[in-house]
């Protein structure tokens, strides 16, 4: 056990480098919004959770999801921030109209 | 054993990690159908330390789905076993010998702190099969999507947990009658501290239940660092949102515990779903949920899609499970729901385990088939033959078609 543990420890370390390396992949659209969304909702979580959440909200449904970041989560976020990101979403990673 | 062979199976997947960014292009990864579509753009096949590749839907916090083909051994091995983590604070490393859980709260008499050791030698050993499965399972598949994280069929295991009792420990605590709930929480933690920490409660009486221990052990091995290294809550036939990973709080309360992971989340329509057990000093008037308790029954048909000649059998196969009512039967449709015959079941490893069963079938004629598989056990209830829609998406167990096509 004890062997167990000293071993896993560098890899952990080397895991967590590799996760961040991982992560730095993700990409969102290129739009109006997108600096605020990488800035504010990468605080907390890495942003495949948008891609892996798309198509499929309204813009009141995203709305929704970024009020309970801010409010329950408390995402670090001005209204007008939360605004430009649920607006972003909506376009980019939102239910197609009709 | 099998200490030395996990460690270098550990080794081997930290090893992998960094090689597996560079995956080919257009690596299959093993998705059901019915997700929502930018998750086959962005879920990959990729190694956390320790484990094998396994589907990744978020790297941070770390969400990872076992895929199917793993559900065929009996227990699912633990470098394979789905990882979930709400909050991006994890322990970097968990370090058994300094580890230490707090037992105290204002129900009990005598306050304790457990090492390793102490949970080892201090109270009898119990070993228990047991399904570990996110409440979340299968969220993906909701019509219409609900957002959370898009799980498909593989938010689930099946583990031997070995540990001491929840109620031995707190027994030695001195646990005062006046107890309602036990508050749980691990080492892991929110980035930020405006977040509401990952806390959960248990009725008294659940955690009271000879079946609902503190593990320091999975399938033999110590639990690998994503499954809640060094000790976690294990609370069988109950969703994996009780089973709380790196525990190191244990707390017995006379008032319901009111964090928001209780008081908001996790939680079900009341009367929507025919479940047994509830968590009556969860619920209040005029409030129309109540929190997810027991893991509703299911199966899947875990043989691939099937190709044969007319005339010849196939060998379907897969897993059924519930929450610890036992399997009674599992019945299989070969038309897509509308004539259901008998499967074979081998024997129930545990009741709170998968079950496996079999069954042979041989297409008549040319054609594409549909297999579905439906359990029911002993307490009467039944797979859902139509999803029944909830907010959270929960509690799908909507048979899952495979196809047998015989030419």
């Amino acid at each position: 056990m004890t062997r167990a543990m000293l071993l896993t420890v560098p890899a952990l370390l080397l895991g967590i480098a590799a996760a961040r390396a991982d992560e730095a992949q993700i990409h969102l659209k290129d739009a109006p919004g997108h600096e605020t969304v990488e800035t504010v909702c990468s605080v907390c979580h890495s942003l495949d959770y948008i891609r892996i959440n798309a198509p499929f909200l309204t813009e009141q449904g995203w709305q929704a999801e970024v009020g309970k970041m801010v409010k329950i989560f408390g995402a670090p976020a001005t209204p007008e921030e939360a605004q430009a990101i649920s607006t972003y979403l909506a376009k980019n990673y939102g239910k197609p109209p009709g | 054993m099998l200490e030395r062979r996990s460690v270098i199976q550990g080794l081997a997947g930290a090893l992998a990690a960094p090689l597996l960014r560079a995956r080919p292009a257009g690596a299959a990864v093993p998705l059901t159908t019915g997700l929502p579509a930018g998750e086959y753009e962005t879920a990959a096949l990729e190694a956390l330390p320790g484990k094998r590749p396994l589907i990744k839907l978020s790297y941070r916090p770390p969400n990872y789905e076992t895929p199917l083909s793993y559900f065929g051994e009996a227990l699912t091995p633990n470098d394979v076993f789905f990882v979930r983590y709400h909050l991006a604070g994890i322990p970097e490393a968990t370090d058994a010998e300094t580890w230490k859980l707090a037992i105290a709260g204002e129900c009990v008499e005598n306050p304790l702190t457990l090492t390793i050791a102490d949970l080892r030698s201090g109270f009898e050993p119990v070993e228990i099969e047991a399904v570990c499965q996110c409440s979340g399972n299968r969220r993906g598949l909701s019509d219409p999507h609900v957002p959370g994280v898009q799980w498909g069929l593989g938010a689930m295991g099946n583990a031997r947990w070995q540990g001491a009792r929840l109620k031995d420990i707190l027994a030695k605590a001195g646990l005062k009658k006046d107890a309602i709930e036990i508050v749980v929480k691990g080492a892991d933690a929110p980035v930020l501290d405006t977040t509401p920490g990952f806390v959960k409660s248990l009725p008294a009486w659940r955690a009271l239940d000879e079946n609902t221990i503190v593990a320091y052990a999975m399938n033999g091995s110590p639990l690998p660092h994503f499954n809640g290294a060094p000790v976690r809550l294990i609370v069988p036939g109950w969703t994996a949102t009780y089973w709380m990973k790196h525990l190191v709080s244990v707390e017995a309360v006379a008032k319901p515990f009111d964090g928001f992971w209780m008081k908001s989340a996790y939680r079900i329509p009341i009367g929507k779903f025919p479940v047994v057990d509830r968590f009556v000093s969860q619920e209040a008037p005029g409030v129309p949920t109540t929190p997810i308790t027991e893991i509703v029954i299911n199966s899947l048909v875990l043989t691939p899609d099937l190709h044969q000649r007319a005339g010849l059998p196939v060998e379907l196969d897969g897993i059924a499970w519930d929450a610890g009512y036992g399997i009674a039967r599992v019945e299989i449709s070969t038309d897509g729901g509308a004539d259901w015959q008998q499967a074979t079941l081998d024997e129930e490893r545990s009741r709170f385990g998968f079950r496996r069963w079999r069954y042979r079938f041989t297409p008549p004629k040319p054609g594409s088939y549909t297999v579905l598989a439906k359990a029911s056990n002993h307490a009467g209830q039944t797979q859902a033959d139509r999803l029944i829609f909830n907010p959270a998406g929960y509690h799908n167990n909507v048979p899952r078609p495979s196809m047998v096509i015989a030419t």
